[in-house]
């Protein structure tokens, strides 16, 4: 599927996650935050960025992971990003959506 | 002569001593395992006991029954090991030196993580069933319980037996209605998942059985605490929902062992490569079933898989060659849905579980991702199998351990 978003057209699956993260530019994230119904501050960016680094390292992510991560604690990541903060999260760093693992 | 050294005699351990008596002469390789509890329980059957459907006497067998003959079965806890040095060392105080290590000490709950699970309502209103002790607990409960509001709730994954929590509400749904009390039984079911399951063929198929039996869903719900004091249960997010009877799966951990001796994640889970089952940090470690971090169901029948895959590996390995065999994840559960049926899932790494027959393509008898009583037959008739033919290393007849394609309907 495709998706256009300040005039790049992206790449997306069927639940509107990045399917190619080179695609990503701030202007991306800020506009799939706004989808979201959040609006971005510094804190906000750091903690894309830290998701965003992990992801290029290879660590799989999970919510018990981030809490320990010592970026920000579980209770934060809920506020910056309520509801389902890792999906949300994820979505507006361009990273394909968690895997819990079965 | 050599030492292959087991730890853990449950399913996965238990299994594989079989295999490997089998397998490596007895003149040059001693096999010894180890295990603190002298019962093997059938887990399965902890989904049953609440139920009053098993007795704990039909989940319940000595240990040394499954033993082979030439397997050395060692009755003691396991301080920790080095794996550098290769040994495990015993509370006794003997160290075990190995020449191959299998570490199956499967996983354990840990209600500790959460903050308020073992306050003062555990085992009052708040129960598990991923032990004896607390699935026999819990069936007291619900003998004398006479409704109100009964959440079933699962804290984080991975857990073992992923669809358990599932299955649990299912039945739940048949024992209310079967002791004429449904109506007075509001039943919840909350999952950190967006759904009822982790894959979408099978959350669908799952989904419509929580609405045809009225069971309400929650999903995305990351726990916090438990409030004891007003009885709910808290997200990050402070979403609240209250109960009368909580029926929850805690956070479930690799043993402590692995803490101990420094080879676990955070979550005490072995790093192990998903392919070959060997430990990512010691070439002359293996890890089988619930202990390793491999992406797949921790659950029996991913055990018994992995053990014929690993019997092969152990055998190149031990012959200098390269470890050729590989797992590819395959899981098969059959999953209880109340009123005497079941539906029966088979999946690996790769492929979701979707609609068919198993194990004969074509034929079945039994039908994949379809609830009948068939399943249910199938699912009763297990506990046969496992403790005449799965523990004892048996092959079940036309159940590959790879995912057989054949007979299923991908898109």
């Amino acid at each position: 599927m495709e998706k256009t978003i300040a005039n790049t057209v992206l790449k997306v699956n069927e639940e509107g996650y990045l399917t190619d993260f080179s695609q990503w530019t701030k202007e991306v994230g800020s506009t799939l935050a706004q989808e979201a119904n959040i609006s971005m501050t510094p804190r906000h960016w750091e903690v894309i960025t830290y998701l965003q680094r992990e992801f290029k390292n290879e660590v799989p992510l999970s919510i018990r992971r981030i809490g320990k991560s010592g970026v920000v604690d579980i209770k934060e990541f809920y506020q910056l990003f309520p509801m389902a903060p890792l999906k949300t999260a994820s979505k507006i760093a361009g990273i394909p959506k968690p895997v819990s693992c079965i | 002569m050599k030492r292959i050294l087991i730890l853990g005699a449950g399913t996965a351990g238990t299994m594989m001593a079989n295999h490997l008596r089998r397998s490596l002469p007895a003149e040059t390789w001693e096999i010894d395992i180890v295990e603190e509890r002298t019962e093997h329980h059938y887990q399965p059957g902890y989904l049953f006991l609440p139920f009053d459907l098993y007795t704990p006497e039909d989940i319940t067998k000595p240990v040394r029954d499954f033993i082979p003959e030439g397997v050395r079965l060692i009755n003691d806890h396991i301080e920790r090991i080095d794996p550098d040095e290769q040994f495990a060392a015993m509370r006794n105080g003997d160290r075990l030196h190995y020449d191959l290590l299998i570490i199956a000490t499967g996983t354990k709950i840990a209600p500790e993580e959460t903050p308020g699970m073992l306050g003062s309502e555990w085992q009052k209103s708040v129960f598990d069933f991923y032990t004896f002790e607390g699935s026999l607990a819990l069936r007291n409960k619900l003998r004398e319980w006479e409704g109100g509001r009964l959440v079933v709730h699962v804290t984080e994954m991975p857990i073992k037996c992923p669809v358990a929590p599932l299955e649990f509400s299912f039945l739940a749904d048949s024992y209310f209605k079967n002791k004429k009390i449904r109506d007075k039984v509001e039943i919840t079911y909350v999952t950190p998942l967006s759904g009822a399951f982790t894959k979408p063929k099978a959350t669908t198929a799952l989904q419509h059985l929580l609405d045809e039996k009225n069971i309400h869903i929650e999903s995305d719900f990351a726990i916090e605490r438990i409030d004891c004091e007003n009885k709910t249960i808290v997200d990050y997010g402070d979403r609240t929902i209250p109960f009368d009877l909580l029926v929850t799966v805690p956070t479930n951990k690799g043993d402590e062992l692995l803490a101990r001796s420094g080879m676990g994640d955070d979550l005490n889970f072995v790093p192990t490569h998903k392919a070959t089952l060997q430990a990512k940090n010691w070439p002359n470690v293996f890890v089988l079933g619930d202990a390793s971090d491999i992406p797949t169901s921790k659950a029996g029948s991913v055990a018994h898989f992995e053990a014929e895959i690993l019997t092969e590996n152990i055998l190149s390995f031990i012959a200098g060659e390269p470890l050729k065999q590989e797992f590819d994840g395959h899981a098969n559960c059959f999953v209880e849905t109340g009123g005497g049926k079941a539906l029966l899932i088979d999946f690996n790494y790769t492929h979701e579980p979707v609609e068919g027959t198993f194990p004969l393509p074509g034929i079945g008898p039994l039908r994949l991702l379809k609830e009948n009583r068939m399943n249910h037959m199938g699912k009763l008739a297990f506990r046969w199998i496992y403790w005449n033919l799965l523990l004892k290393g048996n092959h079940i007849p036309f159940v590959s351990a790879k995912m057989q394609e054949a007979g299923k309907s991908f898109d």
